[in-house]
């Protein structure tokens, strides 16, 4: 495949190779930042703090 | 500005598809959770398929098989430009309509911005080193490009600075109308000044110059970098409505506390 | 040691949080090196010439952007107050802040330095040898920069005060750095005789900043 891309194939592959880690940090801080706001929510809603207007629904 | 938005009637299952209804955060939410597992799978799809086409395209008479970056900068450059117009209108938004979700839309879209940004700027360092001896050059199109790089983070800065969303967004939304400057002037660079950059030889007035072996991958990456952007942008808008929400019931659970 | 270790990992925290001291030292610096071939044009040759003075001055600027909230935060919210009263001696603590101040807003710039260097058209010797005077020099210009804030804070000025306090001082770091980094492009001095000074020149600054920032605390705040 190397060969394929001829004599300058390190920057074709070092191009690829930057853009797939930029999008994929990208992907990576989306899914990380995700998981940590459901926590924080999950959190503050297990001790009884509601949204005003969810309390209509609360016990 | 402790007041939590207010659910809309949640009574039956079909949001209805009225664009009124994307300004409700929760029925916001409820849509982007069914869409994006298929948003997703078109992008990887679609993504799949362009990669597979660059790799099997030919090799350009002139530059051989380092037109392959093409088909990762110039997708890249467009969606870099085409994210700032998206912020510009959510500035508009904030400011003259005051559509409750257009902050939230400016705001997600930055960091993808900037990203793709970066990728256009390094991928056209590594075009440029083999096919024009130089990694960078300090000409119209490529500076302007930089400084819409140095915008997407001096935006960022601005929004990670200041603690009040709606501040946040206001002032944000002023730097970005001023920074859409800009971008014609990037479009029209090349016409302008004689550079070293290649003329525009895609998005001109006579239709497309480059060869269909070579436009079809450009075609297929570019559309598969607009699916990754819409995919990100709603999970990231996501995130935000999220998050404010978690800063609402912090506040009010501080309160709470020194009450 | 526990407390100036706490205190080390309070500072860096509080470094990459929102105020974003730790990457807007590194922003403001890609700013001033585009900023240069506006002014002077594109000349790649010519800008490769003056790059490694371009990233020393930069690095300057952007190091002493960032000196601001060195003491002035914790001046307004007390903590000033509390390190003066601790049982840490003052010069220590000052150290300790100057060292996580480096690590979290000098490192980056040197970490910064060889990208901006290929802007500027510069080889790999001449990045190389920017990278290590940058990383010698940048600890003394936070150091030297300590005792600037801590005059600032102390006459309760900020702003341009802390600047134009700061920058005389900064002048033999500069001189030295940019001297190190031509000798190793261009000679004909050898690399090590500025050097060698450079380095003389940082660990000065390591002892006189921490000692001279709490003199200038201890009266002012009296």
């Amino acid at each position: 495949m190397m060969s394929m891309l001829g004599p300058h194939a390190v920057f074709i592959v070092a191009a690829y190779a930057i853009a797939l880690v930029v999008l994929l940090g990208l992907v990576a801080w989306v899914l990380i930042d995700r998981r940590q706001l459901a926590r924080s929510l999950d959190e503050l809603q297990a001790r009884g703090i509601t949204r005003r207007s969810q309390q209509g629904r609360q016990p | 500005m402790l007041a939590a938005p207010r659910d809309g009637a949640t009574t039956s299952g079909e949001p209805q598809m009225a664009l009124i209804d994307l300004a409700n955060p929760t029925r916001f939410l409820a849509l982007t959770q069914r869409l994006l597992p298929w948003l997703t799978a078109a992008t990887l799809v679609v993504l799949a398929a362009g990669l597979y086409l660059s790799a099997t395209a030919p090799d350009d008479y002139q530059q051989g098989a380092t037109v392959k970056i093409m088909f990762l900068h110039v997708p890249s450059a467009w969606l870099a430009m085409a994210i700032w117009g998206l912020m510009s209108l959510a500035a508009l938004g904030t400011l003259v309509w005051r559509h409750p979700l257009a902050d939230v839309a400016g705001k997600a879209a930055v960091p993808i911005g900037a990203a793709f940004t970066l990728i256009c700027l390094v991928t056209g360092s590594l075009w440029g080193r083999p096919t024009w001896g130089t990694y960078w050059v300090w000409d119209a199109r490529l500076t302007s490009v930089l400084v819409l790089f140095i915008m997407y983070l001096a935006v960022m800065t601005l929004w990670r600075t200041i603690d009040d969303p709606s501040r946040a967004a206001r002032a944000a939304a002023v730097l970005t109308l001023v920074g859409t400057i800009n971008l014609p002037i990037i479009k029209f660079s090349v016409d302008w000044w004689n550079t070293l950059h290649q003329p525009a030889s895609v998005l001109r007035a006579g239709g497309p110059t480059i060869d269909p072996s070579l436009l079809w991958p450009l075609l297929v990456m570019a559309l598969a970098f607009l699916l990754m952007f819409i995919t990100l942008h709603l999970a990231v808008m996501r995130n935000e409505i999220l998050r404010r929400r978690v800063r609402t019931l912090s506040l009010m659970k501080a309160e709470a506390a020194t009450a | 040691m526990t407390a100036l270790s706490a205190l080390m990992v309070r500072d860096l925290r509080l470094a990459v949080r929102v105020g974003g001291g730790a990457l807007i030292g590194v922003l403001f610096f890609l700013i001033v090196v585009t900023l240069i071939p506006f002014a002077i044009g594109p000349d790649l040759n010519l800008l490769a010439r003056i790059g490694p003075a371009i990233l020393w001055l930069g690095a300057l600027l952007a190091s002493l952007l960032t000196l601001d909230r060195l003491l002035a935060a914790d001046q307004e919210d007390g903590s000033l107050d509390l390190l003066l009263m601790g049982r840490a001696p003052l010069e220590l603590a000052f150290a300790t802040k100057a060292a996580a101040h480096w690590l979290a807003t000098g490192l980056p710039l040197v970490v910064a330095a060889p990208l901006l260097g290929l802007l500027l058209n510069l080889d790999l010797p001449a990045i190389g040898a920017v990278m290590l005077t940058l990383l010698v020099g940048t600890p003394a210009l936070t150091f030297i920069g300590l005792i600037g804030a801590a005059l600032a804070a102390a006459l309760r000025r900020g702003g341009l005060l802390l600047a134009v306090l700061v920058l005389p001082l900064t002048i033999p770091v500069l001189i030295f750095g940019v001297a190190s980094t031509t000798a190793a492009v261009m000679g004909p001095v050898p690399f090590g005789t500025p050097f060698a000074i450079l380095c003389a020149l940082s660990l000065a600054s390591l002892v006189i900043g921490p000692f001279a920032a709490a003199l200038a605390i201890r009266h002012g705040l009296e």
